[in-house]
């Protein structure tokens, strides 16, 4: 009986205030505090709060038939915590029912596994010890930031303790190979799972799309695309923001009464049922085993590393960025090695790319500053004047 | 297609960006098989475009002829008997050159053969209607700057009541810009169906490789290009260049051109004790321009309004990265260049250290910037405005 695996991202990053190179040294926070919580303010009461109980009350009614799992960065984590606890408190209960499984990843949604192990594992680590703590869970799959896989990262992260890492399950790796299956690492026998990409943004991007022809998309249609899909096959993955409800997609475009139906409409198909990561890799054996010799990601249509590195401005920004590494581990100071690993945070970069053509779009709503040049700026500021406070720039 | 075509400036009678302007896009509409008729004030010497037939309008008026007065909107002096040879120079007492050559332009009509009036700014207005008088035939009034621009709120009313004539008398606009069709709408109250956006575009030099002079690293040079006037905001640029200074002291500012705000900008550098990093040089021209920009590491147009603005396309055809006002026409053709809000010089200034400071910036924009160049051609101007001219005469 073929599987329904869902995860769910949960992420905002820290947006910073504008910080002009006049108020370098100046000592100023880089975190613009009003715009975090007015954000996350909004995203919980659009997306998280209720999206959380529909999800609690439809565990309840299938008892436990409908399964799920979620990754929340700890930069998420500390927001929820400081703005809205009770936002936090109904993750905690979706954790107590026992259906909703936690993925492990990086603490603060970092590119750290591209420019520095040392770096990746112990916020890994920060990670693991956060979920424990909150969630009273320990997470046996890993998802690295922005679904970023490849064969090296895939032997690190079975080093690690991991049992298997989601990625995007992109046409040029697979090939003629469907991405309804569990594969297993190129060098190791990490198990991956892949997102069924054309499944997955038919919610997440399409759904309230009325230029598509399949508008509007009912839970019942979906429902019968999956089981097509699912013929003869393991699994359907269906990896998203969770930001879909509610936020991307907003109430009233129906995408809670499409949630709310699909349960219902899956498990009608009795060959059909849900599974969480872990549960999926103990069910099903692997049945070929990836290549991926260059990272790959979930973002934009070239499924690469160009929405965040590439560009003259990101591979600067990342440069100096992970060129003080060595300086703010001598430092040995717990604020400082703090507030260098909040500037890794992925988004930071994004916002940087020019690649404006194709995905423009998307990465101009997701961006706060009016070009990428400006986030540029923005984060060199706050980069030297985090510099000067490491004792980098003393000589300066 | 034959037009015939009003202007107050052309190459090498130029003052600005209009003169510009009008060969870049008189070039492409000849290379599309139309034939123009270029009426100028006034020709000193030989002018070498050979793409336009070049008439003057002092010549048209032959001495001893009478003319009577045509507009409701008489100028502060009476009109005088085309005794005296137009300056085709800004000067005072312009409101009367330009209602001498709209005289000059309804003979110029009644003489030639065309098929459509087009005709360049506020100066050329009294000349496209009497053309169209003369011969029946569509006029286009084709918008570069407003009065609204070039004066702020301190409009000369005499200006702004010739360019409101001019869009509510013409067949059809056009604008160098949404940002001026907007104004157009927003203060003339026109409506915005009768006025078509034609955004203006950079010619490349043939033959001209755009040198890239050797830049001295120790010394960033920041260039601002234009009048020294209100409408160019030179005082932003002055006193962003204070602040950036304060930040890094190895800095020189050059301003090219002239205008009435030079002297006061010349005093406000000496009283901000930056004498020793700024030049004035001047209105310059030709190969003097040329190299000023492939000298330049950073060219800033800070304009408190600006229809459209070439000279930030011109130093993007030399690698120099660029830095413009948002309340410009030319932002909404280019997406790799800096943007900032004319009166936020605190920002203004941390662009420009940032621009000076980061060669990644400064690469990242250059190289994208050839992208944006691509798409911004005369060519796809002209093509507009033949569409423009058939639908006007079909």
């Amino acid at each position: 009986m073929p599987a329904v695996c869902i995860y769910f991202q949960v992420h905002q990053p820290l947006r910073h205030r504008r910080f002009s190179v006049f108020d370098i040294g100046k000592g100023l926070p880089y975190e613009d505090e009003e715009m975090n919580r007015q954000i996350l303010e909004k995203v919980a009461d659009k997306c998280y709060l209720p999206a959380n109980l529909l999800l609690r009350e439809l565990i309840e009614k299938y008892e436990g038939k409908f399964r799920l799992s979620f990754s929340l960065s700890g930069i998420i984590l500390e927001q929820l915590q400081r703005y809205r606890p009770e936002v936090l408190d109904s993750f905690v209960n979706l954790a107590q029912t026992g259906a909703v499984e936690f993925l492990g990843e990086t603490y603060y949604h970092s590119l750290a596994s591209l420019f520095s192990l040392p770096e990746f594992r112990a916020q890994v680590k920060l990670h693991q010890a956060a979920m424990e703590k909150h969630f009273k869970f320990t997470p046996r799959v890993f998802r690295n930031t922005e679904l970023i896989y490849s064969d090296a990262l895939a032997e690190e992260v079975e080093k690690m303790g991991y049992q298997a890492m989601l990625a995007e399950g992109a046409d040029r790796i697979l090939g003629w190979r469907s991405p309804n299956f569990v594969y297993q690492s190129a060098r190791g026998s990490l198990r991956i799972l892949l997102r069924n990409y054309r499944l997955s943004d038919d919610v997440a991007f399409r759904f309230s799309d009325r230029s598509w022809s399949e508008y509007p998309l009912m839970a019942d249609k979906f429902a019968r695309w999956i089981k097509e899909a699912a013929a003869g096959c393991q699994i359907i993955n269906l990896f998203m923001d969770y930001e879909t409800f509610g936020e991307h997609q907003w109430a009233d475009t129906g995408i809670f009464e499409f949630l709310r139906a699909l349960p219902e409409e899956i498990l009608k198909l009795s060959d059909l049922n849900f599974l969480t990561p872990s549960e999926v890799i103990d069910v099903y054996e692997p049945v070929g085993s990836l290549n991926v010799p260059e990272p790959m990601s979930w973002a934009d249509v070239e499924r690469d590393l160009t929405a965040w590195i590439g560009n003259h401005l990101q591979n600067d920004a990342i440069k100096t960025l992970y060129g003080l590494e060595k300086v703010v581990q001598q430092a040995k100071d717990d604020g400082l090695l703090e507030a260098w690993r909040k500037l890794q945070t992925s988004d930071y970069f994004y916002y940087m790319c020019t690649k404006w053509f194709a995905d423009g779009d998307v990465h101009k709503y997701f961006n706060p500053y009016p070009s990428p040049y400006e986030a540029y700026i923005n984060y060199m500021n706050i980069i030297d004047d985090f510099t000067r406070r490491v004792g980098g720039g003393k000589e300066a | 297609m034959r037009v015939l075509m009003f202007g107050w400036e052309f190459p090498p009678y130029i003052s600005g960006g209009l003169g510009t302007a009008c060969l870049g896009l008189t070039q492409a509409l000849s290379r599309l098989g139309v034939q123009i008729i270029f009426v100028l004030p006034h020709i000193k010497g030989e002018i070498s475009a050979s793409h336009v037939e070049i008439r003057s309008a002092s010549s048209a008026l032959g001495p001893g002829k009478k003319f009577t007065r045509l507009y409701a909107y008489p100028p502060a002096a009476g009109y005088h008997n085309g005794e005296k040879a137009f300056t085709g120079e800004y000067t005072a007492d312009m409101l009367r050159e330009v209602e001498s050559y709209g005289i000059a332009a309804g003979i110029i009509a009644s003489q030639e053969r065309f098929h459509v009036i087009h005709a360049h700014d506020w100066m050329t207005v009294y000349a496209g209607l009497a053309a169209r008088k003369a011969s029946g035939r569509p006029f286009i009034y084709h918008v570069h700057s407003l009065e609204f621009d070039r004066s702020g709120d301190n409009v000369n009313r005499e200006i702004f009541e010739i360019e409101r004539l001019g869009l509510w008398e013409a067949d059809h606009v056009i604008s160098v810009s949404n940002y001026t069709k907007s104004m157009i709408i927003r203060r003339y109250g026109l409506d915005p169906q009768k006025v078509t956006v034609v955004h203006n575009a950079v010619s490349r030099k043939e033959g001209m490789t755009y040198a890239r002079m050797p830049k001295n690293p120790h010394e960033k040079i920041v260039l601002f290009l234009g009048r020294i006037t209100f409408q160019k905001g030179p005082d932003y640029f002055v006193e962003a260049a204070a602040r950036v200074i304060r930040a890094m002291p190895e800095v020189r500012f050059v301003m090219v051109g002239t205008g009435d705000m030079m002297p006061a900008m010349v005093e406000r550098v000496a009283s901000l004790g930056l004498g020793s990093h700024f030049h004035f040089t001047g209105f310059l021209q030709g190969a003097e321009v040329d190299s000023m920009y492939a000298l330049s590491d950073l060219y800033v147009m800070p304009s408190v309004s600006e229809p459209f603005g070439i000279t930030p396309l011109e130093a993007m055809l030399y690698d120099v990265p660029v830095i413009i006002s948002r309340q410009s026409g030319v932002s909404e053709v280019v997406r790799h260049a800096l943007k900032v809000d004319f009166w936020d010089v605190e920002e203004l200034a941390n662009m420009m250290v940032s621009a000076l400071k980061h060669p990644a910036l400064v690469r990242e924009l250059t190289e994208k910037s050839q992208e944006d160049l691509k798409n911004i051609h005369w060519d796809r101007a002209a093509e507009k405005v033949v569409r423009l001219y058939q639908d006007l005469c079909s």
